[in-house]
């Protein structure tokens, strides 16, 4: 009766995409050798690393967690953050009835190689509308030095 | 995490191409009860004022774009997330009442109570015997 509620307006590039997604979700990867703690894609949370050239942020996209009970730590180039995303559903019972459930969420760990110059004394965390930034100041290079020809 | 929804960014006559406002497919969980369908939606980084929601004729339409949280000095090395924001629409049927619609943002997480038009909640027929 509610199938119109599954329903939405949509082009032919954003169906295929969905297949496309369903795919890859079933048979994972493109083939390329992947980073050996990779995880499969559509992992909850999602994850973006940028470089900056003071420090490396890293982005991850766990809407719905408490901030005061996510885990981060960083041991050896490895940085790894934890916790526990709890259900957020009404209850349920038996007048509900379930359409969709699409959301990821529990318990998740994610592992990020950070590299060496990163200054394990300098990581900063912040949580704000679902997205935890972690933001790791790098140690300062060493100035080059300019040597003169005698 | 989601998948891309194309908008139509054909070109047109004289070859310019409209803008890109390709965004992600949100995921959702939808439960209905006898009184309405609450709807969950999962959007990371979108605050409250980047939030659309919008009723058009019997569609729900819900766009939300992240506010701008990188550095400008910022090279990805990895992206799992590649649109800046997410679009999803919906169809309503006709006894949900749309008017009352009521939505709370919070860490991301988007909830809709959708209530029904108040004489399509479900009535207990009594059958006569005679």
């Amino acid at each position: 009766m509610y199938e119109s509620m599954r329903g939405f307006p949509t082009s032919l590039f954003g169906e295929l995409d969905r297949l496309q997604r369903e795919f890859d979700d079933m048979f994972g990867f493109s083939g390329r050798p992947a980073g050996i703690r990779s995880v499969a894609p559509g992992t909850y949370p999602a994850i973006n690393i940028g470089n900056t050239p003071t420090s490396v942020e890293i982005y991850a996209f766990a809407p719905g967690v408490d901030a005061s009970k996510i885990e981060i730590t960083l041991d050896r180039g490895v940085l790894t953050l934890s916790g526990e995303r709890p259900n957020d559903l009404p209850d349920t019972n038996d007048k509900v009835s379930v359409y969709s459930r699409e959301r990821l969420g529990g318990s998740f760990r994610r592992v990020v190689n950070v590299p060496d110059d990163v200054d394990p004394e300098h990581v900063n965390a912040t949580y704000r509308d679902g997205v935890l930034r972690i933001s790791l100041a790098r140690h300062e290079p060493a100035q080059p030095k300019r040597i003169t020809v005698q | 995490m989601n998948e891309v929804q194309a908008a139509d960014t054909r070109q047109d006559l004289t070859g310019n191409t409209s803008q890109d406002t390709r965004a992600l497919l949100p995921r959702v969980d939808v439960l209905e009860d006898d009184a309405g369908i609450t709807l969950l939606a999962d959007l990371p980084g979108v605050p409250k004022d980047h939030l659309e929601l919008k009723v058009e004729g019997d569609a729900l339409v819900i766009e939300g774009s992240m506010a701008p949280f990188t550095p400008d000095t910022l090279e990805p090395v990895h992206a799992e997330v590649r649109l800046p924001r997410y679009r999803r629409s919906f169809t309503l049927s006709r006894e949900l009442d749309a008017s009352r619609i009521e939505a709370n943002l919070k860490d991301g997480v988007l909830t809709l109570r959708i209530p029904k038009q108040a004489h399509a909640q479900p009535r207990r027929i009594s059958v006569q015997v005679r």
